[in-house]
């Protein structure tokens, strides 16, 4: 046998070993998870998006949320997720299985979203905090996302859903700040975004 | 122990097979070189305005006036990430690698134009994806943000590079097969197989789930482990014997690395999910296979470090063993401290922070960007018949480089160490995430002022590099070296 053959005989023995360990087994193992369903209720775990809250998902997805938030709680035994109120429960393989592409996150510049939509569920809240984050928090490294949003001259009635800006972030009197319908999509998704619920793999711990 | 493929005898006519393979490299190489400086400004440039936004949230926000999304961070670091790993690592990689191919084989280069080819396709596939994250494209899988029409045509490209360097290795001189070329040959079989079954399970048809989790850091991982780090230590593995002149002390050491090597880091990927929603048994086999990467790194540390002793004056006035030692040091580091990111308790302390974003960054530059200099700075005037310019900015390329990485290294580490502290203990008295967010934010701008220093080398580097290209080296027998070397180092190739 020549030393080429024999080569990559090793090359692949090598590689494929990793290959079939950490991505075809786990697929076999994980990749086909059905939603919970709860019986008595008829509830089905976990909960299925709206159709404006997974175009928000896609928004999230190109503005880079996912660089600066994590979307997963480890388990209750390393208490730091817990104890600052993220959410009741590690998060598992089930809660994902709606997720393409899954946003588990790899840094928490800022905190974890997990449960965002249960932890604030003030839309006029998300808009600001997205036009200027620093109005609510000082301290804020997170940039604005004033591009998603319009200022326009105020016809007639000033908009239900304009934003409430204190100064010095108010528009000039007679204009008005409104979110596109991405920011729109983009605070769909934050607001679906709750895992608060039990399910059999991980339930709530009794407190 | 054959060694003989690194040290040739010099002899008149194996001077003129040196030279003749050269010459038939020149093209090819110097094209993936300068593309690759290229973008590795553009890498650098997208760094430093992502860095700076880290600590001045509203720095560069608006065009005019307006505010625009493609000046935002979250578009930014992912095009940082995508140039420096894929326009500068890889471009620069393959340029090196064509070159070590050519030489080890013995061998001029083969079908030239199909790597040209290759080179021409990566770099539109690169533009078109830097273009479609910066328009608000991106997908936010790390390390493959590109969209899949991107990714096919890198595909594409990468498949001519592996066709190319196959052929090159079947029509190859008979004789020995140096461990450099084994790593090589490893890294342009394995990646084409990474890169496809992560785009089609993540990109293309993606999988239901946190399984693509997995898939991502698998991928994540290897693209480092598996593609990166054999073109590096491929390098090394070269240059460290070439420069002093002596063989490598162990050839048996090597071929154990290599194969710890490739079977352990395939396993590795699991262990950026530590906590995550993944089966323990995955998470688990994947904290070992890290641990048992002490093996593979020590061995090749060792390996190194025998070849290299007795011989370490010669760090003083070779620019390409500066380098690539400064590399082969920081991969010893760098490994040592990955494996011990797998120990659970530790990984609670460090995942999530800033100490990820140091590591990495000792990785891909500390240890891959530093051999890849080395290897320029030995490659280049072989190709353009001059020297390099000036030792003073070699000099200057280096240091800035050296302290700058190091300086980068330490505030993210600590800073990392830090932010981890406070996360984990939530119901301290001034641990809230505004407080957190505070603490953090010296060590990002200690960040930004070591990007600065990064700047400089490369600037200068990318400089002197252009003064070689157009024919301004200088016309001399010797090679430019840091300070007048001592008499012994005669007939040595530096």
């Amino acid at each position: 046998m020549n030393k080429m053959t024999t080569l990559f005989i090793g090359f692949f023995l090598t590689f494929v070993s990793g290959w079939l360990g950490l991505v075809i087994i786990p697929y076999f193992q994980i990749g086909q998870l059905k939603p919970q369903v709860n019986e008595d209720t008829g509830e089905s775990y976990p909960l299925v998006r709206s159709g404006l809250a997974e175009r928000g998902k896609v928004v999230y997805e190109a503005e880079g949320c996912l660089y600066c938030h994590t979307q997963q709680l480890r388990p209750i035994d390393v208490d730091d997720d817990h104890s600052r109120g993220w959410g009741p429960r590690r998060t598992v393989a089930r809660d994902y299985i709606y997720d393409k592409p899954v946003l588990l996150g790899t840094m928490r510049t800022g905190p974890d979203l997990t449960n965002i939509g249960k932890r604030q569920p003030n839309e006029q809240w998300q808009y600001i905090h997205l036009y200027q984050p620093q109005i609510y928090t000082k301290e804020s490294i997170m940039p604005p996302y004033q591009y998603l949003f319009t200022v326009r001259k105020i016809e007639g009635a000033r908009s239900p859903d304009a934003l409430d800006l204190p100064a010095p972030y108010a528009p000039a009197s007679g204009y008005e700040v409104v979110p596109t319908d991405d920011a729109r999509a983009l605070v769909a998704y934050l607001k679906s975004l709750d895992h608060t619920y039990a399910l059999p793999e991980a339930p709530l711990p009794k407190d | 122990m054959d060694t003989t493929a690194v040290l040739v005898p010099d002899s008149d006519s194996d001077a003129r097979e040196r030279a003749a393979i050269d010459r038939s490299c020149r093209v090819p190489v110097l094209l993936f070189f300068s593309v690759a400086i290229f973008w590795l400004l553009m890498g650098t440039l997208f760094g430093m305005i992502a860095s700076i936004k880290m600590h001045v949230p509203d720095f560069l926000t608006t065009f005019f006036g307006v505010p625009a999304g493609e000046l935002s961070f979250g578009r930014l670091r992912p095009i940082h990430l995508n140039i420096v790993a894929y326009g500068w690592a890889a471009v620069v990689g393959i340029g090196v690698a064509i070159w070590l191919m050519a030489r080890l084989c013995r061998a001029p280069l083969r079908n030239a134009w199909l790597v040209c080819a290759a080179g021409v396709l990566w770099n539109v596939g690169m533009i078109a994806g830097i273009f479609s994250i910066l328009l608000g494209y991106g997908n936010s899988i790390e390390y493959l943000e590109f969209p899949p029409f991107v990714t096919f045509i890198l595909f594409l490209a990468y498949a001519l590079v592996s066709v190319w360097a196959v052929d090159m290795f079947v029509h190859r001189k008979k004789g020995h097969v140096y461990v450099s070329q084994w790593y090589l040959l490893a890294a342009l079989f394995w990646f084409p197989w990474l890169y496809g079954t992560a785009n089609i399970l993540l990109n293309i048809q993606p999988v239901a789930g946190s399984v693509q989790g997995i898939i991502t850091w698998w991928y994540g991982h290897n693209v480092l482990g598996l593609w990166f780090t054999p073109i590096g230590l491929a390098s090394a593995y070269y240059f460290i014997p070439k420069v002093i002149g002596r063989p490598v002390y162990s050839y048996y050491l090597s071929a154990f690395g290599f194969w710890a090597l490739a079977l352990f880091y395939s396993w590795n990927g699991g262990h950026h999910l530590i906590g995550g929603p993944l089966p323990a048994w995955l998470i688990t086999a994947s904290s070992v296979a890290s641990f048992m990467m002490f093996i593979p790194v020590l061995v090749t540390a060792i390996n190194h470090h025998m070849t290299m002793k007795g011989n370490f004056h010669m760090l003083k006035y070779s620019p390409t063993l500066r380098f690539v030692v400064f590399g082969a040091m920081c991969y010893t580091l760098v490994s040592f401290q990955g494996s011990s990111m797998a120990i659970r308790s530790w990984n609670y302390l460090t995942h999530f922070t800033h100490y990820t974003i140091g590591h990495a960054h000792l990785g891909l530059y500390g240890f891959f960007t530093m051999i890849m200099f080395g290897a320029v700075y030995y490659i280049v005037p072989r190709l353009t018949n001059s020297e390099w310019k000036s030792a003073r900015m070699i000099k200057i390329h280096f240091w800035f480089c050296a302290y700058g990485i190091i300086a980068m290294f330490v505030a993210l580490s600590i800073g990392g160490l830090v932010e981890g502290e406070m996360l984990l203990n939530p119901k301290g008295a001034h641990n809230t995430f505004p407080d957190i967010v505070e603490a953090t934010k010296p060590y990002l701008i200690a960040r930004s002022i070591s990007g600065l220093l990064l700047t400089v080398g490369h600037v200068v580097f990318a400089w002197h590099f252009v003064l070689m290209l157009v024919g301004m080296g200088r016309r001399t027998a010797g090679a430019t070296l840091l300070t007048e070397a001592s008499e012994e180092r005669e007939g040595v190739a530096i």
